[in-house]
């Protein structure tokens, strides 16, 4: 068994308007190894969500897989039947979403919730199931799990509503757990203790999570890789520790610039000009050619893929920058 | 200082035209028969009775161009005495009903329009209102559309015009029917309006630019006029399209119930009225083909609304 | 003190109610019920500066924004603009604090009326203060001058706000306020709604803003590392207090209070610097039922008995540093891990 655990490539994911068809996925190329974090960042707009529902298969109409696939764990999963996609979903791919409040159903108890979706997919009486509800509540760190079991989720707190989300996409036991902006909608102290549950089920069951956030600061904390999208394709992808503290492609380089430290004193942020474009707006070449300071005549002409970066293992950049320091 | 560029610079704006050809709308519009045969069907009765002294074939009203020879004539076939032809035929009184229609339906539309147009400043109004001061002013106008709401419109509307006629001395009240008319219809209709409004200016008050117009001190009646109400007024279009169709009704009903219009002026609802006693006589045209009319038009026109509401209704999209 | 400071806030408190309406609460014989958002707040700005409030959901910040700027008013203390409490004065001078205080919204693309072309937006206050007869030039020249004061272009008047990416519209909401020709802005979080690219756009904005026009902030943020980028001076609020109030680099160099130091070792880590830190436990409590006394107690790892009995006030611990903390007063805090 090799250690990639899913592997997305060429994935086009297009909206089809009433007189032009918009591309909103641009031949995303990305594996996920097993047991690993790999964040997924990037601003409004970039193709961040959008990647995480076509792999779990819940994009929304008109949306749809043009081209590429989607392989998880050896079966290829973009094109299945509707029924088959359901089982996969949650048995093999947990979703864990940005707003807490709308992902539990306000009217059934936090137990009826989890004991429902276990028994979905395990073969497990009720007491079994209650049971097993208990010990996922005791792994994502809710105190008194038992006591609370049969709360309806007004009774607790954001962060610990976010607590019980990640309990029941663990409940099928999935390998592969999609977070979604999971610490968006949270408080900064309950952020961290958030990051600090991932991050240790990642560590305890093996299990692989994609987390998809806007924001580097939890990239930096929670994963193992980070892919930087840009307009629907990956501008970067490689090591955290690579892309954070030596970013290649000159979009990571400004993004990080942007963030103001709480370290170092700095006068100016760096800033890149303009805005991500709209997806039906998008350059000719590189999309990032309007705002880059280090563009040439190429990148208006070609669309860069991902290159291999020489002195970097593991890091690929989808930026001309590189290729022709590859070939001179 | 940095100048942010938008990828690739905007053109100009384009022309309205061009806007109206890219819109939602029309294209919605485009793709749905019944609603292009509903608006059809709605503009050709509102031209036509708007047209009626120039197109009628007849004046039905000018009792010196009638022939009562010509009474009772079937449709599509000349008279027996004078060999005239009618295409709808004509009544008791030998006056012809395509003619007597196309100036009914003036009335009934006129009616309709004005009690619609009276509903929806009175609605809007108290609805802003209520939305935007809230407390006492708000729960004063909100109780008092509550009650009017557990009656029935025509209720309503009965009640008013019963109270009209006391009020008004009985040598006017022949002039003054169509008024008194369309202030009871209006009455019976604003509440629709004013709740409507009130939710949406109560969602809209607490936006931040309505808080930044109060940090200019922009007085609170401009706030209103400039800033709430034109981002209010998407379904107050709906609302209006649908209670034109319900007003005209309500018109027609009070009409045919003989409290309406005098018959010197009658609208759909009183040509009914007048074609209905004869209808086990077999005289079916005199009421039947108005009533046609009446049920074209009102389906037409909440078609149309209906469509509306969907169209500019951001989630069904 | 030499000079009197542009700002200066006293003994604010604000309470809402939020008791259930009369019938429930006749029926159900519940007793009114009050929200003290904002609780007993002191702080001065000086002319010129930047001071940054920051806090968490409940903290009552953003309360504190609306009464600055006088959209609600306090239920205790008051708030002297230049010296003067505006809900005492009148007419003429009432109107003139009024334009001199405006506000910075969060969301940008609510805060920007969507009927309303650009133009009209910005010149709004021009015509609501009756500015024009102060302007040098036509009406139409000083909206396009502003537009390009912010980094936009003058044609862009034509537009509707719909037209504009976030940060756009951002910027165009800086240049109303600029157009009021404030000296004092009140920003309520105003990026928290941008992409960090954009955000440092508009931070670095309204950062040359204040060097050109000699602008003073009051920013409001829960994101402490824009705060260390913009403040002067920073005070920290929890659950409507003001437990810590410092010059900017000190109370990061140096923070005091135990809440503050929580807040710092929650910042993820960006930078990946390695820097030491806590794990952070425990939520915010529900503010129409805080706790007694420090309202921070159940989370302090050093509070005991008199922190839950009494309400501690806040105290220098250092030149020009305060904090409301009994450990800090007694000493028995120890030294914390200084991050920058």
């Amino acid at each position: 068994m090799n250690d990639v655990l899913l592997s997305v490539r060429d994935l086009v994911v297009e909206f089809p308007k009433r007189d032009k068809v918009l591309t909103a996925l641009d031949h995303i190329n990305l594996e996920v190894r097993r047991g690993e974090i790999l964040g997924m960042v990037g601003e409004s707009g970039a193709g961040k969500s959008l990647t995480g529902a076509a792999i779990i298969g819940l994009l929304e109409p008109p949306g749809r897989i043009a081209h590429g696939e989607i392989v998880l764990d050896g079966q290829r999963i973009d094109n299945l039947p509707y029924g088959q996609m359901r089982r996969i979903r949650g048995r093999k791919i947990g979703m864990v979403f940005q707003d807490p409040l709308t992902s539990l159903n306000p009217i059934l108890t936090i137990a009826e919730q989890l004991i429902e979706t276990i028994r979905t997919h395990l073969p497990m009486n009720e007491k079994q199931a209650r049971e097993r509800a208990v010990e996922l509540l005791e792994e994502v760190g809710i105190p008194a799990a038992r006591r609370r079991l049969d709360d309806y989720p007004h009774h607790f707190s954001g962060g610990m509503r976010q607590r019980v989300v990640i309990a029941l996409a663990l409940a099928g036991e999935p390998d592969l757990i999609i977070a979604d902006e999971p610490t968006t909608a949270l408080d900064v102290s309950v952020q961290a203790q958030i990051i600090d549950v991932l991050k240790r089920l990642c560590r305890d069951r093996g299990a692989s999570v994609i987390l998809v956030t806007h924001d580097m600061g939890v990239i930096a904390e929670a994963a193992d890789r980070v892919a930087v999208l840009y307009a629907g394709r990956v501008a970067e992808i490689g090591p955290v520790r690579q892309v954070v503290k030596d970013p290649s492609h000159p979009y990571t380089v400004g993004l990080m610039g942007s963030i103001p430290s709480v370290v170092h004193d700095i006068d100016r942020l760096t800033q890149i000009p303009g805005s991500m474009p709209r997806l039906d707006n998008i350059p000719q070449g590189c999309a990032f050619n309007p705002r880059c300071s280090q563009v040439h005549d190429r990148c208006y002409r070609d669309r860069p893929n991902l290159i291999a970066v020489e002195s970097k293992p593991d890091n690929q950049v989808a930026c001309w920058l590189f290729d022709e320091r590859a070939s001179s | 200082m940095t100048t942010e560029q938008t990828a690739g610079d905007q053109p100009l704006r384009p022309s309205l035209w061009r806007r109206i050809l890219d819109s939602d709308l029309l294209y919605s519009f485009l793709r749905k028969p019944v609603v292009i045969v509903s608006f059809v069907l709605t503009v050709i009765i509102v031209l036509a009775a708007v047209l009626a002294p120039w197109i009628a074939p007849h004046t039905p009203f000018d009792p010196a161009s009638l022939n009562l020879m010509n009474g009772f004539t079937p449709p599509f076939s000349a008279n027996e005495f004078t060999g005239d032809t009618f295409i709808l035929g004509t009544d008791s009184q030998g006056r012809d009903v395509f003619s007597a229609i196309l100036y009914g339906a003036r009335i009934s539309l006129l009616v309709g329009f004005s009690a619609v147009a009276f509903a929806m400043i009175l609605g809007v109004g108290l609805g802003l209102l209520a939305g935007y001061k809230g407390g006492w002013v708000d729960s004063l106008i909100m109780r008092v559309a509550d009650v009017q709401l557990s009656f029935p419109a025509i209720l309503v509307a009965l009640m008013i015009f019963g109270v009209m006629r006391g009020v008004i001395p009985p040598q006017q009240q022949d002039q003054m029917a169509i008024y008194v008319l369309i202030l009871a219809i209006g009455l019976s209709d604003w509440v629709q309006y004013a709740r409507t409004v009130r939710s949406s200016t109560m969602a809209e008050k607490n936006k931040e630019y309505v808080q930044a117009a109060r940090l200019f001190s922009v007085p609170a009646h401009r706030i209103l006029l400039k800033h709430i109400l034109p981002n209010v007024t998407g379904p107050i279009l709906v609302i209006a399209t649908i209670g034109l169709a319900l007003a005209i009704i309500l018109e027609s009903t009070l009409s045919f119930l003989g409290v309406g219009v005098p018959a010197t002026q009658p609208s759909l609802g009183t040509l009914i009225r007048i074609g209905q006693d004869y209808l086990f006589s077999g005289e079916w045209w005199i009421t039947i083909f108005p009533g046609l009319t009446l049920l074209v038009l009102a389906l037409s026109v909440n078609l149309l609304g209906d469509w509306l509401r969907d169209a500019l209704n951001p989630k069904l999209r | 003190m030499s000079s009197q400071p542009l700002l200066h806030v006293e003994n604010l408190s604000r309470e809402f109610d939020v008791s259930k309406p009369w019938l429930n609460r006749v029926i159900e014989r519940l007793p009114e019920q009050h929200l003290r958002a904002v609780d007993n707040v002191s702080f001065d700005i000086p002319r010129g500066e930047t001071f940054a409030l920051v806090g968490e959901s409940g903290s009552g910040k953003s309360t504190i924004a609306k009464l600055v700027v006088d959209l609600i008013r306090p239920t205790r203390g008051r708030i002297l603009f230049d010296g003067k409490n505006l809900p005492e004065t009148r007419g003429r001078e009432f109107i003139t604090l009024r334009r001199r205080v405006q506000m910075i919204f969060q969301d940008p693309f609510a805060s920007l009326n969507p009927r309303w072309r650009v133009g009209d937006i910005i010149s709004e206050p021009i015509y609501a203060f009756d500015l024009t007869s102060q302007l040098k030039t036509s009406v139409t020249r000083r909206v396009e001058e502003l537009l390009e004061t912010v980094g936009l272009a003058g044609r862009d008047r034509h537009k509707f706000p719909h037209e504009f990416s976030g940060g756009q519209r951002q910027r165009i909401a800086i240049a109303r306020a600029l157009s009021a020709m404030p000296d004092f802005l009140v920003c309520d979080e105003p990026t928290s709604a941008l992409d960090v690219s954009v955000q440092a756009q508009i931070l670095n904005l309204m950062r040359d803003l204040q060097e050109e026009l000699g602008l003073t902030y009051l920013f409001i943020s829960h994101d402490m590392s824009v705060v260390r980028h913009m403040a002067d001076r920073i005070g920290v609020l929890y659950l409507g207090a003001l437990v810590e109030n410092a010059p900017a680099q000190e109370l990061f160099r140096n923070p005091s209070h135990p809440y503050t130091r929580m807040l710092l070792d929650a910042i993820p880590d960006h930078e990946m610097t390695g820097r030491k830190r806590k794990p952070v436990k425990g939520e915010i409590p529900n503010p129409i039922d805080p706790p007694s006394g420090c309202t921070f107690h159940p989370r302090c790892e050093y509070a005991n008995d008199r922190c839950k009995a009494e309400v501690p006030h806040l105290i220098a611990t250092a030149s020009d540093h305060y904090a409301s903390c009994f450990a800090v007063e007694e000493g028995r805090l120890p030294k914390a891990e200084a991050i920058a």
